[in-house]
């Protein structure tokens, strides 16, 4: 063995008839690595669920908006702070949770992918916050007013979308395509029940926002529990009027509450209910038992409002992902789906910025006071 | 016929293997997560960005092993053009192995979303908000990693090319087990 011990075997070049069997192997390969990657990608299988499917269904439902979130499309923002008064530290290590003052940028918004519906006291109404801590540990939420979430799965959202879609006759959707949806989804007749029972309030400033997905909370020492959460108004409860339905200011629900936060500071307790085992955490259809132990984390306050033409949450991609340390997702499939929605959502109107027109309550709006 | 007497080093070739399926691994995460809307998005995510750093970090290791260790000669039997078709691929290929890593640190800072690489292991943020901008890196992410398919493609058929047919060396001088004289 004499010959240096990095050199190749060399053979002659193939020709004929083997070469070109090989040529088809090499062919074969090539052919099988694209689709592979076809496949991951989801083109080849029309029916599978996708982000670009889910886009498609919102715009079917809500209509085209360049420029606007694909749901809860119409919205205002908001600023202030959570006062966090250490309670929930022993079961979260988020530095959000250690006593002391966080800043927040927050959006009030109505569910829907419509930016220029007009308000009315059943549409879901949600608030999202950013808790943005001064050494890092971002945490953000997107909460609302229902007690439980009207379907469970991506794939439930997807077909409640499309059973929503307005039929073009009527302009109304269609009640036999959302009675055959019904018909498959006994878990949304059951939670459509429990949301409709609840009581509507009059204002965005008196209504209780809830988490509906589980997380966990993590401790310093490793302890997870299953956690949901929900802003609490300090504000009076007030139920919604019969006037207020027949209000003829489309934004009348906005404007109250530009009203109310010009007035004087609105108010939320952050109230963590904590789940026990056997607690569901994977379905956001189903309560929690009622004697589940609740935590009052802190404060939130919200001293100032913006119309999203001049504010910085109209950047904010309130993902329910955005987690600090101390805060970690369930095992509830709909934050995959949430989260991967919503950051699509975000990334198509971010590029479309320049299309977008002026938000349904302007910056005029907010200058008047919500005044009319 | 020509002889190609010599293989990379051993070195180099566990870096262009382990590379390999990394990247391959991050195209099929990335391409697959883009779609999904399913509970395995948060975990491909997961798996992502600490996956796309390491590659970032390994792309830099190897470009330096590469001017350390320099490739072996190719055969006197390729022409020239096939020379100036190999060396551009893999310029493209060391190229798009910064590019890729970079841009998605970049779109995740302009978003901004927090870089989360593991746990309370955090990237700061390499670019200042910008919805834009994120629109447009976001874009580009996607456009070279259908690129970077595309190159390793054709980059996979010559390698198969060389093992198969050509049968002069070339594949087997990067191999991480082959046939010695």
């Amino acid at each position: 063995m004499n010959e240096p011990s990095d050199s190749i075997d060399q053979r002659a070049p193939l020709t004929g008839a083997r070469a070109l069997v090989r040529f088809a192997v090499i062919g074969a390969v090539l052919l099988a690595a694209l689709g592979a990657f076809a496949y991951a990608g989801g083109w080849l299988s029309p029916h599978r669920l996708t982000q670009a499917r889910m886009m498609a269904a919102f715009q079917s439902a809500g209509g085209n908006h360049p420029g606007f979130r694909r749901n809860h499309a119409k919205g205002l923002c908001v600023t202030g702070w959570f006062e966090s008064n250490g309670n929930a530290a022993t079961l979260s290590k988020a530095a959000v949770f250690a006593p002391g003052r966080v800043p927040l940028i927050g959006r009030f918004a109505l569910a829907g992918g419509m930016p220029f519906q007009a308000d009315a006291p059943a549409t879901v109404r949600s608030m999202a916050l950013r808790f943005l801590p001064p050494g890092g540990g971002e945490w953000r939420t997107g909460m609302n007013n229902i007690p439980v979430f009207a379907v469970n799965s991506a794939q439930g959202f997807y077909e409640q979308l499309l059973a929503s879609k307005p039929d073009p006759a009527s302009g109304k959707p269609s009640p036999a395509a959302m009675q055959e949806f019904l018909a498959r989804h006994p878990e949304t007749v059951r939670a459509l029940t429990l949301i409709r029972a609840r009581t509507i309030s009059s204002s965005f400033a008196d209504s209780t926002y809830n988490s509906l997905d589980a997380f966990r909370f993590v401790n310093a020492s490793g302890i997870s529990v299953p956690v949901r959460w929900a802003a609490v108004p300090v504000q009076e409860v007030l139920p919604e009027s019969g006037a207020q339905r027949t209000n003829a200011d489309k934004n009348y629900l906005f404007d109250e509450l530009i009203a109310r936060i010009q007035r004087q500071p609105q108010q939320w307790r952050l109230v963590l209910t904590i789940g026990q085992p056997g607690d569901p955490t994977d379905d956001a259809t189903l309560p929690w038992p009622e004697d589940r132990r609740h935590v009052d984390a802190g404060l939130v306050s919200i001293d100032r409002v913006a119309s999203e033409d001049n504010a910085s949450c109209t950047d904010v991609n309130y993902d329910p992902l955005v987690l600090p340390p101390g805060i970690e997702p369930s095992d509830d499939p709909l934050l995959s789906a949430r989260s991967a929605a919503y950051a699509r959502s975000f990334t198509l109107r971010a590029g479309e910025k320049r299309k977008k027109p002026p938000s349904a309550v302007t910056t005029q709006d907010v200058q008047a006071g919500g005044l009319r | 016929m020509n002889v190609h007497e010599s293989r990379f080093p051993a070195v180099s070739r566990w870096l262009h293997w382990l590379m390999a399926v990394m990247v391959l691994t991050m195209l099929f995460l990335g391409v697959g997560m883009a779609a999904s809307v399913s509970e395995r998005y948060r975990f491909l995510v997961a798996i992502h960005r600490p996956l796309g750093l390491a590659v970032l970090v390994l792309v830099a290791i190897r470009l330096i092993n590469r001017l350390l260790n320099p490739p072996p000669p190719l055969p006197d039997s390729i022409p020239s053009l096939q020379r100036v078709a190999a060396k551009a691929s893999h310029v493209l290929l060391y190229a798009l192995m910064f590019i890729m890593p970079l841009l998605g640190w970049g779109m995740l800072s302009a978003a901004p979303y927090p870089i989360v690489i593991y746990g309370s292991l955090r990237l700061p943020p390499i670019l200042p908000q910008n919805p834009a901008l994120y629109a447009l890196l976001r874009q580009l992410h996607t456009d070279f990693a259908y690129f970077l398919f595309a190159v390793f493609l054709a980059h996979l058929g010559a390698a198969l090319l060389h093992g198969l047919i050509r049968r002069d060396g070339v594949f087997e001088s990067m191999a991480l087990w082959g046939r010695r004289r």
